[in-house]
């Protein structure tokens, strides 16, 4: 039942983000009018003068039609929406050839992530896996925080779909920083991107350094014992490591957010594991699945599965003194709490999921 | 009574420029340039004493002219004129052991300060982001440069063990850029076409070479008030920039090669002579490295002058424009609004 209360809500609440936007879209074409009515009074060069003067033409017309109905109004605003965004496009491609851009001393390009990276994310996350989020504002506004969710799926895709919940739907805008294995800062291409993206390599003095400046951190403790489990074995959390990120979290005094992630699981069902070949590569696994490596390339997209994503609630560590991340009995106390509290969500959400793929 | 402060390696152009500055400072009685060739730059009030810190004549040096302060900067990745890689090894670590065993039997030594690098650190991959002082290296460097500057550290804490009466800093340096400044990577830098390792794009962090001078003249000089410079300090600029940024803000396109071709270009490079690309530096241009400076601001109680960044741009204004200068591009992108908007161009400059 509030449940039901909850996800209204929500609704609410992207719709009125994204009506605001629209209304700024009108007001640029309003404050574009004025730049293109001038247009044509600029002979300059042959080349630019007519395109100048068809495409004040074109907005006039647009502007005169929006006068007389609502319908030619949006249109306009779709012009001056469309040629701001030319303009934002261009200035941030000054700024890239140029060099002329800041990232943080984990290589963390905030604008790299938000403008492009982002979107390239945003299609899988909105069209292909439909992920729906709960529980976004248990992730509080300022501070730091340890999000802490299962892994699965062969690929780590449920990290990446976690970074775009979080920037996209997080009122406050905040950004995810991702803990990743060894492994990615070995690939090249990967490593690259990788930092770029904001991750850096899952080790306590990273992640306590991150949390310290009061950044959102987050952690897959399964490892690759999560994301390389077997099919049959879904949805069934394994050992959550040596439960470090407990002791970095209380040593940073910031809350643990359990996160619980549904539909990662079935995009890549890995029915058998070529151990010689992943020994050979030097790579934890090769994942046989039913369509890999049968239909070549076509076999590495994933299916296209319904996906919740589920933030917990906080569990506060600030009320523990300092040197009781060194009580390993409190750890592992902790660790199970955790692990209990994502295990239990997990169950709930795939017993009210209707199917796998929608 | 002002103290004799004894400066290795001033036949550099770093050395030159310290023993320069450091003699104007009041608490400072007489400076003696050790060096075993002889500097081509001016040396001011200065007294040269030509000597091979790899022999035991240092002793007699430190002896005769009553020293009490080492400033210790002959330690360094480049030969000076001719001798390979062998003899600069030699330099640094058998240098460094014969300076160390003649301040310890010199009883008159009270401070000693040495130049070492943060890459005692390495690159690797399965390193943290960021390096703090007492951060163990996951995989030592097994060679060059890196390797004798961890070996050198050895010796020094050897030696602060064996005479805790003398104060003993050991200042790691991030990459030292400057308008006059010579590395090999500032070699690098300077190439007309930089090879770059396919898929990876490093952090890299800088110190200025005014900030060093200054940095070493606090650490030669007693502690001012709440702070201590005794120790082990990483020295960089704040800020970080990577390595594809350095290229465009210096204007210089790139070719990404494949990680072992790197090291066949390398090594063609050395043979040929035109750069010292050696495997050290191939890591360092693979994965980066960033140090935190919070001991530096904190403990220290030091601030540099230029970030990162600034100590980039004077690198680069010193270096003259490459084949594709940032402004010619950011020309090119303005042109191309033009063409494309006119209304946009407004707001993008506006908005820039």
């Amino acid at each position: 039942m509030a449940d039901a209360k909850v996800i209204p809500f929500d609704d609410d609440r992207s719709r009125a983000r994204r009506r605001p936007s629209r209304a700024d879209g009108e007001a640029a074409a309003v404050r574009a009018l004025p730049g293109a009515q001038h247009g044509p009074e600029e002979p300059e060069g042959p080349g630019e003068g007519p395109a100048g003067a068809e495409a004040a033409g074109g907005d006039g017309r647009e502007a005169a039609a929006g006068a007389g109905s609502g319908v030619g109004g949006d249109a306009g605003g779709r012009a001056g929406g469309w040629e701001r965004r030319l303009a934002g496009g261009l200035a941030f491609l000054r700024r890239r050839v140029t060099g002329e851009y800041e990232v943080d001393e984990f290589g963390y390009d905030e604008e790299l992530t938000d403008q492009v990276l982002m979107s390239l994310l945003r299609p899988l996350y909105e069209k292909y896996f439909r992920v729906e989020v709960k529980g976004i504002e248990n992730i509080p506004d300022k501070g730091g925080a340890l999000i802490v969710a299962n892994h699965s799926g062969t690929l780590p895709l449920d990290g990446l779909m976690m970074q775009v919940a979080v920037h996209d739907r997080h009122p406050a805008g905040r950004h995810l920083r991702l803990l990743a294995a060894d492994l990615v800062f070995v690939l090249p291409v990967v490593n690259e991107l990788a930092r770029k993206a904001g991750h850096t390599l899952a080790c306590a003095e990273d992640a306590e350094r991150l949390l310290r400046a009061g950044e959102i951190v987050g952690v897959m403790p399964e490892g690759f014992k999560g994301i390389g489990k077997p099919f049959s074995e879904r949805y069934k959390l394994q050992r959550f490591g040596r439960g470090g990120f407990v002791s970095t979290a209380l040593r940073a005094g910031v809350p643990i957010v359990p996160c619980s992630i549904v539909g990662a699981e079935e995009i890549y069902p890995m029915i058998g594991n070529a151990k010689t070949l992943a020994r050979v590569l030097g790579i934890p696994y090769v994942p046989i699945t039913p369509t890999f490596p049968w239909l070549g390339p076509l076999g590495t997209l994933p299916l296209p599965t319904k996906w919740t994503i589920q933030f917990g609630e906080p569990i506060p560590t600030d009320g523990y003194a300092p040197e009781a991340a060194e009580d390993p009995m409190l750890m592992f106390n902790l660790t199970d709490q955790v692990r209990e509290q994502i295990q239990h969500t997990l169950y709930k959400l795939l017993v009210q999921r209707r199917s796998v793929f929608f | 009574m002002g103290r004799v402060v004894l400066v290795t390696g001033a036949a550099r152009h770093l050395g030159g420029r310290f023993v320069r500055r450091i003699q104007r400072d009041p608490e400072v009685e007489r400076v003696i340039a050790v060096d075993a060739v002889d500097p081509a730059h001016e040396l001011g009030a200065a007294e040269f004493v030509r000597a091979d810190i790899r022999r035991p004549a240092i002793a007699k040096v430190l002896a005769e002219h009553e020293v009490d302060t080492v400033v210790h900067m002959d330690v360094t990745g480049t030969a000076l004129g001719a001798g390979g890689r062998a003899s600069v090894k030699e330099t640094n670590v058998i240098g460094t052991m014969q300076l160390l065993g003649a301040c310890q039997k010199s009883p008159r030594i009270q401070r000693l300060v040495v130049k070492s690098s943060t890459s005692v650190y390495g690159s690797a991959p399965r390193d943290p982001a960021v390096f703090t002082e007492t951060t163990a290296a996951k995989s030592l460097p097994s060679g060059g440069f890196a390797k004798d500057a961890v070996e050198v550290e050895g010796y020094v804490r050897g030696f602060a063990r064996r005479r805790p009466d003398v104060a003993v800093c050991v200042l790691r340096f991030a990459n030292i850029l400057g308008p006059r400044a010579e590395s090999p990577l500032t070699e690098y830098l300077s190439l007309p076409v930089m090879p770059t390792v396919l898929g990876y794009d490093p952090r890299l962090q800088f110190v200025h070479e005014d900030d060093v001078i200054d940095v070493l003249r606090l650490a030669a000089h007693e502690p001012r008030r709440a702070t201590l410079n005794s120790g082990t300090f990483n020295v960089a600029g704040d800020g970080v920039l990577l390595l594809s940024q350095c290229a465009r803000r210096l204007g210089r396109p790139t070719v990404p090669v494949l990680l072992p071709a790197v090291t066949w270009v390398g090594t063609a490079l050395r043979t040929v002579g035109i750069t010292d690309f050696a495997p050290e530096q191939i890591r360092l241009l693979t994965h980066g490295r960033v140090v935190s400076t919070v001991q530096m601001r904190e403990v220290f109680g030091f601030s540099p002058r230029y970030t990162t960044a600034e100590t980039f741009a004077d690198f680069a204004d010193s270096r003259g424009p490459g084949l594709l200068p940032p402004e010619m591009l950011a020309g090119a992108v303005d042109r191309l609004a033009g063409r494309l908007a006119p209304a946009a161009t407004d707001s993008l400059h506006h908005g820039a």
